[in-house]
């Protein structure tokens, strides 16, 4: 343990910015650890309170972009598809992503416009960004042009994504559905269960960290 | 990670830490140099922000359970749903189970988001009842919970678009739909602008704390 004062604060040379730059802060609680030897790293977690700090694979990168690719394409798949219908009384009634948004049309206009962002819009947006900030970093070429705003705005939309919710309603809503009529999933159904699981490992697949590193110039 | 030793704060340090990237640079400093994201010690407006979102939060709440969640026409009755006269209705039914996850889901669950944001709020702002590590878990818990709220959005959404059987059946939305997301959304706003940071400074008097003895990262002094 060294002693003194700190000195670090007072020293404004390019030797500590060079040190700083080996610490990081828990963004939760703000506690500083010095960052430790990547390579032999597994995860690194806040010792006060267990926010994941750091957690490196190898290869991520590729994964994460093969997987982004996947959610965007079955995202686009499925809005064409019917993911419930419904029959009764010899009367069938399909719903997709779009006329599920558009239910909200008339008085509710705005809703409609949200439910379709939360759904579809952001999700996606969320993933082209991945994609766009990741894709010259795997290759080892230097960040696109505005990388980090790219990814700062990706970062921002993370709670707005609600594509995995809407899943779950999909179930809660065949639940309350199926003692009035005969409920059948659709093609799209199925697709939103394999959404799900993907949004899930694409998420524990990031380390926000390593990808700050590399955009770093 | 090494976690040896006495660990001190950003703060404590006399450095600012970024939320975005967890890079430290000195005090003063105004964007982060890795990230290019702004720099705050603490956020000083972060209690004003959760308390405007949150009484916005709650004053769409009212209105989402005043009025109909849903409209259902049927070939001989036309009845709206309040939330709560809904699982009352289901519960008179015979369905239990569903009237209680309604009621947790719809009513309990939101109470209880506006309660534990209250409660951190003002823990932060008059000394806390709950230890550090407590008030966390309750931070992230409100913070993970607050987006699934909108499922009952969408499904009041995928009923009214499914449900339209010409004359048999057809459910529409009523107004407490907007209300209801409106309300899911500030209170996510809310809980957003909560500076979780705030929550530790409490920490054994860790603002006192003298910075001389002891300096945990070595690299600092070199």
């Amino acid at each position: 343990m060294a002693t003194g004062p700190q000195t670090a604060t007072t020293a404004d040379s390019g030797a500590a910015s060079a040190a700083l730059d080996r610490l990081i802060a828990c963004p939760t609680c703000d506690l500083v650890y010095t960052v430790p030897d990547l390579a032999s790293l597994d995860r690194a977690v806040c010792a006060r309170c267990h926010t994941v700090l750091i957690a490196p694979r190898r290869k991520a990168g590729k994964q994460l972009i093969a997987l982004a690719l996947t959610v965007l394409i079955l995202i686009v798949a499925a809005c064409l598809f019917p993911f419930l219908s419904i029959g009764a009384g010899g009367v069938t009634q399909n719903a997709s992503i779009l006329s599920t948004a558009l239910a909200f049309s008339g008085t509710f206009s705005i809703l409609s416009v949200a439910v379709l962002f939360f759904i579809v819009v952001i999700p996606a947006a969320r993933l082209c960004l991945l994609i766009y900030v990741l894709t010259p970093i795997i290759r080892d070429k230097p960040p696109a042009p505005f990388a980090r705003d790219a990814f700062a705005l990706s970062e921002a939309l993370l709670p707005w994504a609600m594509a995995e919710i809407f899943a779950i309603g999909c179930a809660v809503a065949l639940v309350k559905l199926s003692d009035m009529a005969d409920v059948v999933f659709g093609p799209a159904a199925w697709i939103f269960a394999i959404l799900v699981v993907l949004v899930v490992a694409t998420d524990s697949l990031m380390c926000r960290y390593s990808i700050w590193k590399s955009l770093e110039t | 990670m090494e976690v040896a030793g006495d660990l001190r704060t950003a703060r404590e340090m006399g450095l600012v830490a970024c939320r975005q990237c967890m890079r430290v640079s000195p005090r003063g400093a105004e964007t982060c140099p890795r990230c290019g994201g702004a720099l705050a010690s603490r956020d000083e407006t972060s209690l004003q922000k959760v308390w405007a979102w949150w009484l916005l939060g709650l004053a769409c709440y009212v209105p989402a359970n005043l009025y109909p969640m849903l409209e259902t026409r049927t070939l001989v009755s036309t009845q709206s749903d309040t939330i709560v006269g809904g699982a009352i209705d289901l519960a008179h039914h015979g369905a239990y189970g569903v009237a209680a996850i309604i009621l947790i889901a719809s009513v309990a669950i939101p109470m209880a988001k506006f309660i534990a944001l209250a409660g951190l709020a003002l823990g932060v702002r008059y000394g806390p009842q709950l230890s550090e590590a407590r008030r966390h878990l309750l931070y992230e818990v409100v913070e993970y919970i607050g987006r699934w709220s909108m499922i009952d959005v969408f499904v009041v959404a995928i009923l009214s678009s499914l449900v339209q059987l010409q004359a048999l059946a057809s459910i529409t939305p009523g107004r407490a739909s907007l209300f209801f997301a409106l309300s899911v959304i500030f209170t996510m706003l809310s809980a957003r602008s909560f500076d979780s940071r705030l929550i530790w400074d409490s920490d054994s008097g860790a603002q006192e704390h003298s910075p001389a003895p002891g300096q945990p990262q070595e690299d600092l002094t070199a």
